[in-house]
């Protein structure tokens, strides 16, 4: 173990990075560049999230369900196909998604809820369905064989040993979702991005940067919510992460 | 009592429609367990999968306790039956007390009640519900699961089980323990078992009755030491096995075939007595016990006493081997090949003779229904300990070496 | 209608874009993998550094692409090239990394360790052993790892339109500044087909290069 590098020389080493980068931007002006932004920042911030809210909230509200109905064995045949239509999907850029959300919808809040919707939506109806396709057959037999409902064996079987997976899904979505809506802005939804892409336009660093720090956090905020929630909400026994 | 009347299922295939299960009839009697056997894709799984419903058959009936399972919605009906398959499926994301807890839910069982059946069953099947009931299966090794799968199936304390190769996929060694294990709690329990497997030697250790399938049709229902004994036809015949016969000696006790009135001499008596007692009794050699606790020592052989003069413990020689009155025959013959002898001393649990048993009351014994094919069938004496069968020793002296 | 005029009189200029597009995402692919795999090899010896890289390289991929541009502006302006062709290289590079670092790292360390105990059986040098067995076996699931990254970077290469890079994004940024619905949708539609074609061209060669004992 001659390479083992504990943890704490990581810390180091990211605490001394930021410590320089910040008596950097101090001596450009940056840091009080940024703070002169203050309520901007905060303003957008909110906006920010709210779209993440709605259209990630709407996405997990019809993707989970729709994952779940697909996952029934009345459904298989169809399932597949539109498995495979889905992965297609998946492979569309997010830009894409929203310049073609917008050329339907025109501009605004909605077209952007849309498309952000969309992006998100996919890898959350796939998770969900492959999750429950996953759970192994012998739980199938055995829940059946002891006399359960095809509901009380979805909800008391097959969901909670899938719930890691979908999890997994979620995360994959509001990060996709998060990352997109920055370029929300393009299309007259609001958020931080408005702070990037004029700071990038007019070549004004202090004012991209109060729109890309702030943006970096969210994201990074978000993604440790969603694994949060997961760790404490898929049961000990089919979590990987609760020994 | 499970009864089966001319039960068929048909598969519809694209290759067009596949009898699995061919008019198939017998009776699993109250408190048996009957092992269904036959090679892959005999129909032995799907025959015990009607049951539970878990497959509709095509045609004929299924009763259980004299009640048409058709009369009854299949979710019900399966509630009211145990059932352990061979991949175990306990739910990971379920506590072993939960995982047990799960039929009694169903059914509405309160909660503290099925919490306390979960610590008495855990308690049954051998593990410490102290430290199991919390743990999740997947910080249970591999017979532990099983057991756990157990007394899950028995929550509700159903009169019947279904059991698919219950212990199948567990190594050797702790298969046959835990197989005792069942066995020792089936004799209390008393419950109604339906058991596939395809495993000859489980059968004939597990099984009250054998039906052993062929092509989706009953080749032959019987008692193991019937179907090993009397196969009816030449596909069971070799199913189970050249060594037939031999697997019959799991099937009979040490204690049914022993000679219990057998003599014995203290190592203080003199040799004299050691000699008149073997004539008396038409035997050339006698075993020497410890006269405190009645533990056979050693031995004395006719052929070498005879003009002898002392004590019994002076002549007294190794003695060639003992085996205990509970365990099979297997055992004994395994031991009787190991000492290179025709004969053992019979021990109890504290070590105490009991008898001796021959080899030629084993062949005797085992030779009996071949006299008389009708009447002479060895009965299953592990649960129901009867008389001893042996018949007066006759002819040469037991315990000779040829 | 319009829109397919559109595309069938500028289809020179759509090709090119796309062949522009297409070179900014290989050049960093490329070094992605040059830098990827190895660094993916070298962190099965550790479980600990293996875990930091592979979060640290998690954590830069929730970063938001156009975030990330941002944040490269103000450095890479140090040395003149805070915006066009080389930041979008570095950022492509950099969400690359998590793909490639983590199946290579995957792939290896799940290599059967019946395999591994045969090949030291045989006489293999650790060298050899990775060489022969280790990394062929593995070399399915790092081009995975591959045609993950590079789908993903088409779509952060359109995005790099906005800092100058070229590429398709141009047609969907000036389509959207213009309101100009069918540069607009000839932009959308180009990106998502390459993407999508890229994505089963490398599903194929990903076949290609499967051992054929591997095959299913």
């Amino acid at each position: 173990m001659g390479m083992a590098v504990p943890r704490s020389v990581w810390m180091w080493v990211l605490v001394v990075g930021a410590f320089a980068l910040g008596a950097w931007a101090q001596s450009a002006g940056l840091i009080a560049d940024i703070l002169w932004r203050w309520e901007d920042i905060v303003f957008l911030a909110r906006q920010h999230m709210q779209l993440v809210a709605i259209s990630g909230g709407l996405a997990i509200l019809v993707g989970v369900p729709l994952g779940i109905l697909l996952s029934r064995p009345a459904m298989r045949r169809m399932a597949e196909t539109l498995m495979q239509g889905l992965n297609v999907g998946t492979t569309i850029p997010t830009l894409a998604v929203l310049a073609l959300s917008m050329t339907f919808l025109g501009i605004g809040t909605v077209p952007a809820i849309f498309a952000l919707w969309i992006a998100s939506l996919l890898p959350i109806v796939r998770n969900t369905y492959i999750g429950i396709l996953e759970v192994p057959a012998a739980l199938r037999e055995a829940a059946q064989g002891m006399g359960m409902t095809n509901l009380q064996m979805l909800w008391r079987v097959e969901l909670p040993n899938a719930l890691w997976v979908i999890f997994a899904g979620i995360r994959t979505a509001l990060a996709i979702n998060v990352g997109t809506v920055p370029l929300a802005f393009l299309i007259g939804g609001g958020g931080l991005g408005e702070l990037i892409f004029t700071g990038i336009a007019l070549a004004e660093t202090g004012m991209m940067l109060a729109g890309a720090i702030p943006t970096a956090i969210l994201a990074v905020l978000t993604d440790f919510l969603v694994a949060t929630v997961a760790r404490f909400t898929v049961p000990r026994g089919v979590n990987p992460l609760a020994r | 009592m499970i009864t089966l009347e001319n039960v068929t299922k048909i598969f519809e295939s694209p290759s067009g429609a596949i009898t699995a299960v061919d008019h198939v009839s017998f009776e699993v009697p109250e408190g048996e367990i009957c092992i269904l056997l036959g090679p892959s894709g005999c129909g032995k799984t799907t025959t015990m999968k009607m049951v539970n419903r878990l497959i509709e058959k095509t045609g004929g009936k299924i009763f259980v306790d004299g009640k048409d399972i058709d009369d009854y919605d299949p979710v019900t009906l399966r509630r009211t039956m145990g059932y352990v398959i061979q991949q175990i499926g306990l739910f990971p994301n379920m506590t072993v007390e939960e995982n047990i807890m799960v039929v009694p839910r169903l059914v509405g069982t309160p909660d503290a009640k099925a919490r306390k059946r979960a610590a008495e069953l855990l308690g049954m099947v051998a593990l410490d519900p102290g430290i199991f009931l919390k743990r999740f299966p997947r910080e249970l090794s591999g017979g532990q699961q099983q057991r756990v799968g157990v007394a899950r199936a028995l929550a509700a304390d159903p009169p019947v089980l279904i059991m698919d190769e219950p212990f199948g996929a567990i190594d050797p060694i702790n298969r046959e323990t835990i197989q005792d294990e069942f066995l020792k709690m089936q004799a209390n329990l008393k419950k109604t078992i339906m058991f596939v497997s395809h495993d000859i030697d489980e059968a004939v250790k597990m099984g009250d009755r054998i039906a052993i399938f062929r092509e989706g049709r009953l080749e032959q229902y019987d008692r193991p030491d019937t179907v090993l004994a009397h196969p009816t036809n030449s596909f069971v015949r070799e199913f189970v096995g050249g060594d037939r016969t031999l697997k019959r000696l799991r099937l009979v006790r040490v204690g049914d075939a022993m000679h219990p009135g057998a003599p014995y001499v203290f190592p203080e008596d003199r040799i004299g007595d050691a000699v008149a007692r073997m004539h008396e009794y038409g035997h050339r050699s006698i075993v020497v016990l410890n006269r405190e606790d009645m533990t056979p020592t050693g031995l004395i052989r006719l052929a070498e006493v005879e003009e002898a003069r002392g004590s019994c413990g002076e002549h007294a020689m190794r003695l060639p081997g003992r085996v205990h009155v509970d365990a099979d025959l297997r055992r004994a013959v395994s031991e009787m090949f190991t000492q290179d002898t025709t004969w053992l001393a019979c021990v109890d649990s504290d070590g105490r003779f009991k008898g001796h048993i021959t080899q030629r009351a084993i062949t005797h014994l085992l030779g009996e229904t071949y006299r008389h094919p009708n009447e002479g069938v060895v009965p299953d004496t592990r649960r129901q300990r009867g008389e001893a069968v042996l018949e007066p020793e006759t002819g040469p002296i037991p315990g000779a070496p040829a | 209608m319009e829109t397919v005029s559109f595309i069938v009189q500028n289809i020179d200029v759509i090709v090119e874009l796309a062949v522009e597009h297409l070179s900014i995402v290989a050049v960093a692919v490329g070094l992605a993998v040059l830098t990827g795999v190895p660094i993916g090899i070298a962190i099965t010896q550790n479980r600990q550094v293996a875990d930091t890289v592979l979060y640290v390289a998690a954590m830069v991929m929730t970063i938001p692409s156009i975030a990330l541009f941002g944040l490269m502006i103000p450095i890479l302006s140090l040395v003149g090239q805070g915006i066009g062709y080389v930041p979008a290289v570095i950022a492509v590079l950099l969400y690359s990394q998590l793909p490639i670092i983590r199946n290579t790292y995957t792939a290896i360390n799940n290599v059967d360790p019946a395999l591994r105990e045969a090949a030291r059986g045989m006489g293999m040098r650790p060298l050899q052993r990775l060489w022969r067995v280790e990394i062929p076996l593995a070399v399915p699931v790092i081009m995975a790892g591959v045609r993950v990254a590079v789908v993903i970077n088409i779509g952060v290469t359109a995005i790099a339109a906005y800092i100058g890079a070229g590429g398709l994004g141009t047609l969907i940024s000036r389509g959207i500044s213009q309101t100009d619905d069918r540069q607009l949708i000839a932009g959308a539609l180009a990106v998502s087909l390459l993407a999508i074609i890229a994505d089963y061209g490398l599903l194929a060669l990903q076949k290609k290069l499967t051992p054929r004992g591997l095959q299913v």
